[in-house]
């Protein structure tokens, strides 16, 4: 498998570590403590497009965003996690 | 005698040259571009193994990588290799072979008798025969069947061999150097297209150094060596010879294993012997074309049974007769080739037996080379002792012919190998008309053309690889002009072979994996016993499950299963082919990580120093700590490691702490960072001050901890524990880039960039005042405990030094930069040697920080939360933190959760051990009264006894209270007394002195 790295272009999948779901929204400090055990714990496993967290560990350290379909492994999107993010909270303020 | 069956003309193979070689023990000669099968066979060789579990005498049944039969080991030592298949092994001079599997020799096999045995042997018989008595299958029955089955030794010592790996990108991959693939890469390459043509041959045309064909009026060999030597000199083709291409991957990643230099005794200098490619392609072309399957019939394991295609090779490119009479056995028109090639090359055809009575070209043939011709005929046993010397034929009409032969070629039909098209779980489509799985749907970017796709013609071969090669072209962005495809030598109408796979049953054995010594009667066997599903069958028998993967036995089996149950074949199903397409030495997956270079080593810059002393070393992940420093006289690492902790707790010591992360942390919001991965508080940490913190994983339990030291406001400077520095580097990131985005904060690893030393005990600040240059004052006053400053040393040189203390003594930690810490090291004792410095290493300072009862990697095991080490209370409860949430969960402040405590023996002279578990005085040791276990334990020279750290549970409660450290694997059950984890120093005046 090859991600394409927004810095580093296309780049074997050895260079990457990963973590997980990426649609996951660390709650608010004040959220209920079942909020929080809902987001470590519980995972959906879709059969089919999947937005997950993935480090380019032995590149350029970023964290990335990857849209994959978990049936095939296409890939179909690679963003930087930090833009997502930012996005993400302007979206929400 | 001397090369026997080698024809006066015809073939590849160099006459001019002689090469030497010797097959158990005796010498024959062969010349250049023969295989080991071929050189056996032109000096009449043909019993070259015993078989799998009946040791049934075998020879060369194919000639290619799908030989399931002629296995050998190749070469002595530690270069012998099993199971080598002797069609695929290149002949140079002085190749050593040995046959397998025979005991005492190849043609008086002992262990032959398992064949009367046999209906002990049949499929299943691990499961029915030797389930009783249990005891025996260990000492008896196992190391019985080990013997007796089983392929041929491994080498014994480490292999000498170096191996590679290479990463390559191109346009198009080209999986095949036959008609197909030749005319791809020509295509393309002509073009401009980067290519990679590969083969597993070491002669590249496939099949058209096999057959007598005619392109453009040239024989099919000079054709293909044209085509070859026109891609050799297009700069943006690479040709790989001697490459298997193993398997496909997701985004267009192939594996191929380079054999570079099997084919000569020994690697030339700084050669491997293998090299592993991982080929990036854009777009691939499979062009593997087919191999040929065989009807099983009695006795179709013996020397002298071989597939019809195969005999042509050997005729047509190795210059072999491999009989002298032969029958020829086939549902196909293809066999006619080889009834016309053997006629010409002078072999006598005793009979030709077109199974299904439907092949004119077979029977033209027949004509042709003068043979009897027996329709809807099939061959009921081959006959002979240690080779095919007749065989019986029942013709239509249910009449026996014996009739004596040395060969029986024999052809079912053509397999696409389309083997990688599966790999990303595409699957095979059935053709009935073409009798044969093509593929299905392929990986993104590859093609299928040729014989892999079903298009068994030559012309139809070189027209769909060209068409495929130009269109990879174009695709790449290169104007690929038509190709002109050849006009090849008039081809017949194609007669697939659509069955019968099997001939009427006889008493003798009819093989369907020849290498796994399945049989018809076993697959017959697995469908009365209702193993009638394919992947059932497959485990049940083991059919397909040996090195070749059954690349001639899987569609035969399925296709008796299919008859036996009154199914067709694809009702009866198909078992998918995995990577690797053939068997890979873990050496070339392993390629130049191995030995030392299995992972990178690293050194702190006081190594070269420490080994100047002697010190002996460990590996902490992927550095080398010095564990201790022996001196004359000390005879183990105890007494070495007594005497450091002494040193440091009466005088000074000096420790290499550069392995620990470091990890430099600048931004207007570092300080809200840090406050982020850590539990207690760093923006409130006062400029020039270091503090201990503790960083949680999300769920609540410890993940790493250290000091960070505030250098400026917005500059910090971290250490991580040695074992986790990529993690919290991993993590810090992780928080910065996805949790808190707005954060304005840049980390960097400097663990390279800095030399730290520990200068520790009650004479360290005396050792580190004579290093510092004028002007600096590091007095208590000036520089308290928990303090850090900038300042030069030894004349200039810029260093930071930070008064922090892990063995509880007055200390210091010096850093210099990295290219300074050798010179660093020395000037440290030459300073420290007026008060009795002395190095120490990774076992004494662990000692002092168990006496210290500071928790480290067996304490941070991923199990315990803040609360569990003793740390609860400083946790911030004015700010959010990574793992805060679930930190204050119920279940983690249950006082029955085990917490940190320190133990020690109630008999003084007792050693205590990590791992015990902890059960209470008179209660069972079981898993429901397991209280906690013993996780550190060291002889505290300053208690004069052994001490533990652990985990209890309870603990509050419990101190003072005696439990039993139980330990059933080692020394068995001790009493401990339960008490404070800080053994030195309770209230930590020394390092506040």
């Amino acid at each position: 498998m090859r991600i394409a790295c927004p810095h580093c272009g296309p780049r074997g999948v050895d260079e990457f570590s990963y973590l997980g779901d990426a649609t996951l929204t660390r709650p608010a400090s004040d959220a209920p403590e079942a909020a929080f055990a809902d987001y470590v714990y519980f995972r959906d496993n879709p059969a089919g497009e999947h937005r997950e967290l993935w480090q380019h560990a032995s590149g350029c350290q970023s964290w990335l965003v990857v849209t994959r379909d978990t049936r095939t492994h296409a890939i179909s999107q690679v963003e930087a996690a930090r833009d997502v993010a930012l996005a993400r909270s302007k979206g929400a303020a | 005698m001397a090369q026997s069956h080698r024809l006066p003309s015809r073939g590849l193979v160099d006459r001019a040259r002689t090469i030497g070689f010797r097959f158990d023990g005796r010498s024959y000669e062969g010349h250049a571009g023969d295989t080991l099968a071929s050189a056996l066979l032109a000096n009449g060789v043909r019993l070259v193994g015993r078989s799998f579990k009946y040791h049934r005498p075998r020879g060369v049944i194919a000639s290619g990588s799908e030989e399931p039969n002629a296995l050998v080991e190749l070469r002595t030592g530690a270069r012998r290799e099993p199971n080598t298949k002797a069609t695929t092994v290149e002949l140079f001079d002085g190749l050593d072979a040995q046959s397998q599997n025979r005991w005492p020799s190849l043609a008086f096999d002992l262990m032959s008798v398992n064949q009367l045995a046999s209906p002990v042997f049949v499929a299943g018989f691990y499961y029915k025969t030797f389930m009783w008595p249990a005891k025996l299958w260990e000492k008896l029955y196992e190391p019985m069947i080990r013997r007796a089955a089983g392929l041929g030794r491994a080498a014994e010592a480490a292999d000498p061999d170096d191996y590679e790996k290479f990463t390559a990108h191109c346009d198009l991959l080209v999986v095949g150097a036959g008609p197909a693939g030749l005319a791809a890469a020509l295509a393309a390459g002509r073009a401009g297209a980067r290519v990679i043509l590969a083969d597993e041959d070491f002669v590249l045309g496939g099949r058209l150094n096999a057959d007598r064909r005619v392109i453009d009026g040239a024989t099919s060999p000079d054709w293909a060596a044209r085509a070859v030597a026109e891609l050799e000199s297009l700069p943006e083709v690479t040709v790989l010879r001697r490459t298997t291409v193993l398997a496909a991957y997701d985004g267009g990643v192939y594996a191929a294993l380079e054999r570079v230099s099997d084919h000569i005794a020994v690697p030339a200098a700084h050669q491997p012997r293998q090299r592993l490619w991982r080929i990036v392609a854009t777009r691939a072309v499979l062009a593997a074309g087919s191999l040929e399957r065989p009807i099983a019939f009695g006795n179709n394991d013996l020397p002298g049974v071989m597939l019809a295609g195969a005999a042509r090779t050997y005729l047509n490119r190795y210059g072999v007769a491999p009989g002298k009479r032969a029958v020829v056995y086939a549902s196909t028109s293809d066999a006619a080739r080889t009834v016309l090639d053997l006629s010409a090359a002078g072999v006598e055809i005793a009979a030709v037996v077109d199974a299904r009575g439907d092949a004119p070209a077979l029977q033209e043939a027949a004509k042709a080379a003068k043979a009897p011709l027996i329709l809807g005929g099939s061959i009921a046993r081959a006959t002979g002792w240690r080779g095919v010397s007749g065989c019986e034929i029942a013709d239509a009409s249910g009449r026996t012919l014996k009739m004596e032969c040395d060969l029986v070629a024999v052809s079912g039909g053509w397999n696409p190998s389309m083997q990688l098209s599966t790999h990303l779980g595409g699957r095979p489509v059935w053709d009935d008309a073409k009798a044969a799985f093509l593929p299905g749907s392929c990986p993104p970017g590859m093609t299928v053309v040729g014989a892999a796709a079903g298009a068994f013609g030559l012309a139809q071969a070189i027209a769909a690889g060209a068409q495929a090669g130009v269109e990879a072209a174009s695709d790449a962005g290169f104007a690929a002009s038509a190709f002109d495809v050849p006009s090849v030598d008039p081809e017949p109408d194609v007669v697939y072979g659509r069955g019968p796979w099997r001939s009427p049953s006889t008493s003798a054995k009819a093989f369907v994996d020849l290498q796994n010594d399945v049989t018809v009667k076993d697959v017959e066997l697995s469908a009365r016993e209702g193993f009638v599903s394919v992947e059932h069958l497959k485990r049940y028998t083991t059919l397909g499950m040996a090195t070749d993967q059954g690349k001639t036995a899987n569609l035969l089996g399925l296709a008796i299963m299919a008859d036996v149950t009154g199914r067709t074949i694809p009702q009866t199903g198909m078992t998918l082919s995995r990577p690797p397409f053939a068997p890979v030495a873990i050496g070339a997956l392993g390629g130049a990580h191995r030995g030392k270079e299995f992972k990178p080593t690293r050194l702190p810059p006081s190594h070269f120093w420490a080994e100047e002393q002697g010190a002996v070393f460990t590996e902490t992940g992927q550095w080398m700590r010095a564990a201790y420093f022996p001196r004359s006289g000390e005879k183990d690492w105890f007494e070495s490691t007594m005497r450091e902790v002494e040193t440091v707790r009466t005088k000074v010591g000096v420790y290499d702490a550069s392995t620990l992360g470091k990890i430099d942390i600048q931004g207007p919001d570092a300080a809200a960072l840090l406050d982020k991965v850590y539990i207690n508080a760093f923006a409130s940490l006062a400029v020039g001050k270091a503090r201990y913190g503790l960083m949680l994983r999300e769920d609540g339990m410890a993940m790493d901890d250290g000091t960070t030291t505030r250098l400026s406001d917005t500059h910090y400077y971290m250490t991580t524990t040695t074992a986790n520095a990529a993690a919290v580097m991993r993590h810090l990131e992780y928080a910065k880039q996805w949790l808190w985005p707005e954060l304005d904060v840049a980390f960097a690893s400097v663990t390279d960039q800095w030399a730290q030393y520990a200068i520790a005990g009650p004479r360290s600040r005396e050792v580190v005042a004579a290093l510092v240059d004028e002007g600096f004052d590091v007095s208590n006053e000036a520089l308290p405990y928990m303090g850090a400053t900038e300042l030069t040393v030894c004349g200039g040189t810029r260093a930071r030094l930070f008064r922090l203390s892990f063995s509880g003594e007055l200390a210091y930690e010096l850093a210099v930069p990295a290219r300074y810490g050798d010179a660093m090291i020395r000037a440290i004792i030459k300073a420290g040697q007026p008060f009795g410095i002395c190095p120490y290493g990774a076992e004494a300072l662990s000692v002092m920080r168990i006496e210290k009862g500071h928790a480290a990697g067996p304490e941070l095991n991923g199990t315990t939360a803040a609360a569990d080490l003793g740390m609860g209370r400083m946790a911030s409860k004015k700010k959010d933190f990574i793992g805060r949430a679930m930190a204050g969960r119920d279940g983690l402040a249950d006082p029955a959760r085990p917490r940190l405590v320190g133990f020690r023996p109630v008999d003084r002279s007792a050693r205590l051990r990590s791992g015990s578990h902890l059960v209470a005085r008179g209660a069972e040791p079981s898993a429901a009264n397991d209280a906690g276990y013993v996780t550190s334990t060291a002889y505290s020279p300053s208690n004069g006894h052994w001490i533990g750290l652990g985990f209890l549970a309870r603990a509050e409660e419990r101190m003072g209270e005696i439990v039993i450290a139980h330990d059933p694997l080692r020394d068995g059950d001790i009493e401990v007394e339960v008490v404070s984890p800080v053994f030195v120093d309770p209230e930590g005046a020394r390092l506040r002195a």
